[in-house]
């Protein structure tokens, strides 16, 4: 007999004082190994307005393709400094950024390899159930063709908006990080691909 | 199919969760994906996820009566109860976060316009760790209706709003939990977004007179039910 699952509810508009953490948005902030990057991007509605009031919550592998999880029992390094989990909330633009390692691959079901990817869940006022979706690599192109997942998505104008762009280099302090831009388009022309998972 | 492929989580039981495209609620209208979601078989990226045992979740912060010099006002409450998955087991060590309005029905949010006062003595943020057994309990005090500008004259339900990771990227939900007898609850859209009946009515917690800490806070339990693995493939 399984008990019945809670049901979701919207986040609502006014959480921010209780859930930014704005060192979350700093994955890299322990002192991850691995190539610096950072995401950046904007959250638009279905008349291209931006949503201020979202944010996004990204999971990944460390940059040996290894997540900071007991069930995840590969023979690859951890990495005690890596998390692998940020939450970044968008502002009156809409806009949204985040600094983390780019993550190596992990492997899918069966024999299968993924991509390297982010995974993304997308929370909102006006979202009674948040929204998955994942953040692929536009310099992965060859991976990204064998991707399971990018696989399951027949039309290729909708399986290029889970590829993030490349984006001018972000300065932060004395470094330049290679900078990806990702966009989430919630409706209508160019709606982003989401995941039910 | 491999052997060695992680155990999925359960798929969604039917009408126990919120459709995106609810015109009921006017937030919705232009934000709801138009095309159907792709359907991902879960793999390693779905069922890890954040684990919070660790330093860095932050405080425990179990008591949001006691954040700042005086006492806020309103009816103190205690909330407690259990995160579990749908067999029945304990999800320990997970984070729960709740926040919500003060008892004047405002929030302690620079964007929150409605014309009550503000209450310097709350904050209304609180989060936890579940312990061994799943088990959380929060002290706080009875948030007030508030009105929201979705049709004319509408007013929220009183709720509390809950954030709980549970074990894997696949578990994550934010939800609300309402108040037993709030006669708002029979027209709250947001509430009534849930299609189930008994899936919605799950929402709403329990008075429980054994939670109520004598001459100082009235109880309410609520359990919080997170998805659960499938059945192990045959062929695996
Ligand atoms: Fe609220």
């Amino acid at each position: 007999m399984k008990l019945p699952v809670t049901g979701s509810q919207t986040v609502g508009p006014f959480y921010h004082y209780a859930l930014d953490r704005p060192e979350w948005s700093d994955l890299t902030r322990h002192g991850a190994r691995g190539e610096k990057i950072r995401i950046e991007g904007r959250i638009l509605d279905g008349e291209r307005k931006p949503c201020i009031d979202a944010f996004l919550e990204v999971w990944q592998a460390n940059a040996a393709g290894r997540y900071a999880h007991p069930e995840d029992r590969q023979n690859k390094k951890p990495d005690p400094k890596f998390i692998g989990f940020g939450r970044v909330f968008t502002d009156a633009k809409g806009r949204y950024a985040f600094t983390t390692v780019r993550p190596g691959p992990v492997p899918g079901r069966g024999n299968a390899m993924q991509a390297p990817h982010i995974a993304v869940n997308l929370f909102g006022r006006g979202l009674l159930k948040h929204l998955a979706t994942r953040i692929y690599f536009p310099d992965c192109a060859e991976a990204n063709e064998a991707d399971p997942v990018l696989g399951l998505i027949d039309d290729p104008k909708q399986r290029a908006t889970l590829v993030a762009q490349p984006a001018k280099p972000t300065r932060l302090g004395r470094a330049i990080l290679p900078t990806f831009r990702f966009d989430v388009i919630l409706q209508g022309e160019g709606e982003t691909a989401f995941l039910e998972i | 199919m491999s052997g060695r492929d992680p155990i999925p989580y359960a798929p969604e039981q039917p009408g126990a969760q919120p459709p995106n495209d609810y015109p009921a609620y006017k937030s919705t209208i232009n934000r709801h994906p138009l095309r159907a979601p792709i359907r991902v078989p879960h793999t390693l990226t779905e069922v890890t996820g954040p684990s919070f045992t660790r330093r860095w979740h932050g405080k425990n912060l179990a008591d949001l009566t006691l954040q700042h010099k005086g006492e806020p006002l309103g009816e103190r409450i205690v909330i407690a109860g259990r995160v579990l998955d749908e067999d029945g087991r304990p999800v320990p060590d997970t984070l729960v976060e709740l926040w919500q309005a003060n008892a004047a029905g405002r929030y302690a949010h620079e964007r929150d316009r409605h014309d009550a006062p503000l209450d310097r003595n709350f904050t209304g943020f609180g989060q936890v760790v579940t312990d061994k057994q799943g088990g959380w309990r929060f002290v706080s005090i009875k948030p007030g209706h508030y009105p929201w500008r979705n049709t004319h004259n509408a007013w929220r339900a009183q709720h509390l709003h809950f954030s709980i990771f549970g074990p894997a990227f696949a578990t994550r939900i934010v939800t609300q939990m309402y108040f037993p007898g709030d006669p708002l609850l029979a027209t709250d859209p947001i509430y009534h977004s849930i299609p189930d009946a008994t899936a919605r009515e799950r929402l709403v917690a329990a008075y429980d007179p054994t939670l109520s800490e004598p001459e100082w806070a009235l109880g309410f339990r609520w359990d919080i039910v997170l998805r659960g693995r499938a059945a192990t493939p045959a062929e695996g």
